[in-house]
């Protein structure tokens, strides 16, 4: 094998199926791999040694656990719109995969996730370092593949990218036995099975239903857009044309976590986030609407609350790519297979000349429930009237920051709510959460993804202590690659959103939800490298925010919030749209069972 | 605290799957993952060259359970088509059984005679056994199973149903 991937592109010197995989993800445009290495993979990453030196070589990017392979693979994915590609070994290296690779899956992130494996003849046997990773990865993948022949693996790698990238994205794990990345393959076999009835996404959508949708929205006294990831996954152009279309109809519009940026924050008819922790002005537009166009996003239970009393007076147009996704929890009046662009160009053409309705009376119900100011928090903690406010904390970062248009990554937890209600977007691909899984541990590795995918923006991992734990390795990740990502901690020494629960539903008993035991992440952060710094109150805040962003390296703010501050507004699980607890309200109580048996 | 369940009805499924290694794991993993249910399945390779394989899928459920299958199962790459034959139309239904008996004198006698209405065929014989095949809609199966159950019924072994439209139209 002397030949490197580059100069071999003809296929003329044969190579081993490590060089082919290396070869394949170079043609596939592939930037950056991210990994660890292992036993089973150690032929692939001497391929990836050979390729360092050739021309528009793939960078390997090595992490400090595999977990932050796959997250940071997710946050290059989400910041860039490209695939995120991962490479780890057999065993432990592909288990300590499978989170990322089920937050990938739950939140529809197109990754190529290339696992080692033993060899052939070893597998079945119970081998060092054999884990049946097509089994476990079987129900958090879009698709995986054992590849048992070299002659397959090009074959394979493409269809694999096709497929994490097309239709409803998401991760796709290929597993390569390392006898198959040694063997050199006399030829290159197409898939035995190709061909579109095997694999064809509906994107676009059947004009008949586009004229009934622009009937029932141009009819509408009450329309409302809710947008979901779905139109940041579609592309920028989505996001365009979402504005276009609700420029000429004038509907208000709200968005799922996943969604934010899709619709400008600052936009008059933004309102919001919506569910669990979204607005009043939201959460009640969505019961009173009359129309109500769902556009790429899933009826998940958190937006929803309780589902019977969900959106009842509405007709319902749901626009998905997955056709599995309509009617799953809330049955619609029409749901539309196609992807999130393609419908709103669609939508926008046969909507012609047409002239919206006067929503003058819609508009002012809603601005009825705006002045409600339901993000007006208390200005002082009841306990700590000395400690700064978290919200605050959020709110003089975005100040402070949204000029240079930041990336905002969060871990999970309370802070990670601060951060959807409080930073505004204007722009999609900024806001990279873990929202269907909720995984702790996903920020601080997606903002190393998302800062090498963007080299000059202004990364920041809005993190809680307990979450930021998690993966806190990556650190040294972010060390190595000079890589200048933030990391702004809202230390309020608990599992802040479990501590609530805690408080709602059994009575403030805290049962393990204190953060005992604290690092002094200051000094923590100096060990690996990083610049530390504490904020301790209101005088430190800009102060400290301005250091962090003066600092053109990594920075971590140990920000000292409230300990008792929760994140309202908030429907509790199993209430309705119009059963929104508000600042104010009373918080400690307890649930009966059935409310409790909600997540 | 309760736990609700909604009134389901049958239907039967017949989905055509990339011949692929894991594709049934693919399908009966998703059934688990999701709660469906699965009262029968069959799966064989039906094409010349060995690319394409027929799963019939006997499941209950909710109306809106049904649909939720189908539109899983048709998200799996390795699955072409899921057609539902319940409400595709008229369509034929199959299953093959063998039944092993074991009896003499008089039980032995009508359980012959019983197995000729149901045109049931024995397949093997002994002095005091008989293994008979029968072929037929599930139900016909059903009642002759519960015939020879008073006949001294050893065994049983069901194929699970395979179904397809009737007419001259395909799947
Ligand atoms: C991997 C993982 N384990 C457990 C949970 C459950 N959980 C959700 S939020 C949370 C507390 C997070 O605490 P912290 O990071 O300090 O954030 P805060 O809520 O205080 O802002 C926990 C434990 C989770 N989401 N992910
Ligand atoms: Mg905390």
């Amino acid at each position: 094998m002397s030949a490197s991937p580059h100069s071999a592109s003809t296929q003329s010197a044969p190579l081993s199926g490590a060089a082919i995989l290396v070869q394949c993800l170079v043609e596939q445009g592939v930037e950056f791999v991210f990994g660890y290495p292992g036993g089973a993979v150690l032929p692939i990453y001497d391929e990836l040694f050979g390729d360092a030196k050739g021309p528009g070589h793939i960078r390997h990017i090595l992490v400090r656990h595999e977990a932050g392979a796959i997250h940071a693979a997710e946050g290059y994915a989400r910041a860039t719109g490209k695939p995120g590609v991962a490479l780890v070994t057999s065993g432990p290296g592909a288990t300590n995969a499978i989170t990322g690779i089920a937050d990938a899956w739950m939140d529809s992130i197109p990754l190529v996730v290339i696992t080692g494996q033993v060899p052939t003849a070893l597998i079945g046997t119970d081998a060092f370092q054999e884990a049946d990773t097509i089994g476990i990865t079987r129900h958090c993948t879009k698709h995986n593949y054992l590849v048992k022949d070299p002659a397959d693996l090009a074959a394979t790698i493409k269809e694999a990218f096709l497929i994490a990238t097309t239709g409803r994205p998401g991760p796709v794990v290929i597993d390569i036995p390392k006898d198959v990345q040694i063997a050199v393959p006399s030829q290159r076999r197409a898939l035995a099975r190709a061909g579109a009835h095997r694999y064809a996404p509906q994107t676009v959508a059947p004009p008949e239903q586009i004229v009934e949708a622009v009937e029932l929205i141009a009819n509408a006294q009450a329309p409302i857009f809710y947008t979901g990831g779905g139109v940041i996954n579609s592309g920028p152009e989505a996001s365009r044309l979402l504005r276009q279309l609700q420029d000429i109809t004038g509907a208000p519009v709200t968005s799922t976590l996943m969604g934010l940026g899709a619709f400008p924050s600052q936009h008059p008819d933004w309102l919001g986030m919506l569910g669990m922790h979204g607005t009043y002005e939201a959460n009640m537009a969505m019961n009173k609407a009359d129309v109500m166009v769902c556009i790429g996003a899933r009826f998940d239970d958190r937006v929803t609350g309780r589902l019977d009393a969900f959106s009842p007076g509405s007709k319902k147009i749901h626009i998905d790519i997955d056709r599995s996704s309509i009617n799953k929890t809330v049955p619609v009046d029409m749901g539309i297979v196609g992807d999130c662009g393609t419908v709103l160009a669609q939508l926008i053409e046969a909507w012609g000349n047409r002239q919206a309705q006067d929503l003058g009376e819609w508009k002012a119900r809603i601005a009825g429930w705006r002045a409600r100011e339901c993000l007006a928090y208390p200005e002082r903690s009841a306990k700590h009237p000395g400690m700064i406010m978290p919200q605050k904390a959020v709110e003089r970062l975005y100040a402070l920051t949204h000029q240079r248009s930041p990336i905002i990554t969060t871990e999970v937890g309370q802070h990670q709510m601060w951060a959807a209600q409080y930073f505004g977007f204007e722009d999609p691909n900024k806001w990279l959460t873990s929202g269907g899984l909720g995984t702790m541990g996903y920020g601080l590795p997606a903002a190393i993804g998302a800062q090498l995918g963007h080299p000059d923006a202004l990364v920041i991992d809005i993190a809680g202590e307990a979450s930021i734990q998690m993966n806190i390795q990556e650190l040294g990740t972010a060390s190595q690659y000079r890589l200048p990502v933030k990391v702004f901690i809202l230390n309020n020494e608990y599992m802040g959103m479990v501590r609530q629960w805690q408080e709602l539903t059994y009575e403030s008993r805290y049962s393990n939800s204190y953060s005992d035991s604290l690092p002094d992440f200051v000094r923590l952060a100096e060990a690996y490298g990083w610049k530390g710094i504490r904020i301790h109150d209101e005088s430190e805040l800009d102060e400290g925010i301005a250091a962090m962003l003066a600092h053109d390296g990594p920075v971590m703010v140990d920000c000292l919030v409230a300990q008792d501050a929760n994140c309202l507004p908030m429907i509790p699980s199993g209430a309705a749209h119009t059963e929104m607890m508000l600042y104010g309200d009373t918080v400690e109580g307890t649930m009966d069972d059935e409310a409790k048996a909600l997540v | 605290m309760k736990i609700t369940e909604a009134a389901s009805e049958r239907h039967v499924l017949a989905v055509m799957v990339d011949n692929e290694p894991g594709i049934l794991a693919k399908i009966t993993g998703l059934f688990t993952a999701r709660g469906y249910n699965i009262d029968s399945l069959t799966v064989a390779d039906i094409s010349e060259d060995h690319a394409v394989s027929r799963i019939t899928i006997v499941t209950n459920g909710p109306p809106q359970v049904i649909d939720q299958i189908e539109a899983q199962l048709e998200r799996l790459v390795p699955v072409h088509k899921v057609t539902d034959l319940t409400t595709a139309g008229p369509h034929v239904e199959r299953e093959l059984a063998l039944i092993k008996v074991t009896g003499t004198g008089e039980k032995r006698v009508e359980a012959l005679r019983l197995a000729d209405i149901f045109r049931a065929r024995p397949v093997d014989t002994t002095t005091e056994s008989f293994i008979f095949e029968i072929t037929g809609p599930p139900d016909k199966v059903d009642s002759f199973i519960a015939l020879m159950r008073e006949l001294g019924l050893v065994e049983v072994g069901r194929t699970g149903i395979v179904g397809m439209i009737r007419g001259a139209e395909g799947a």
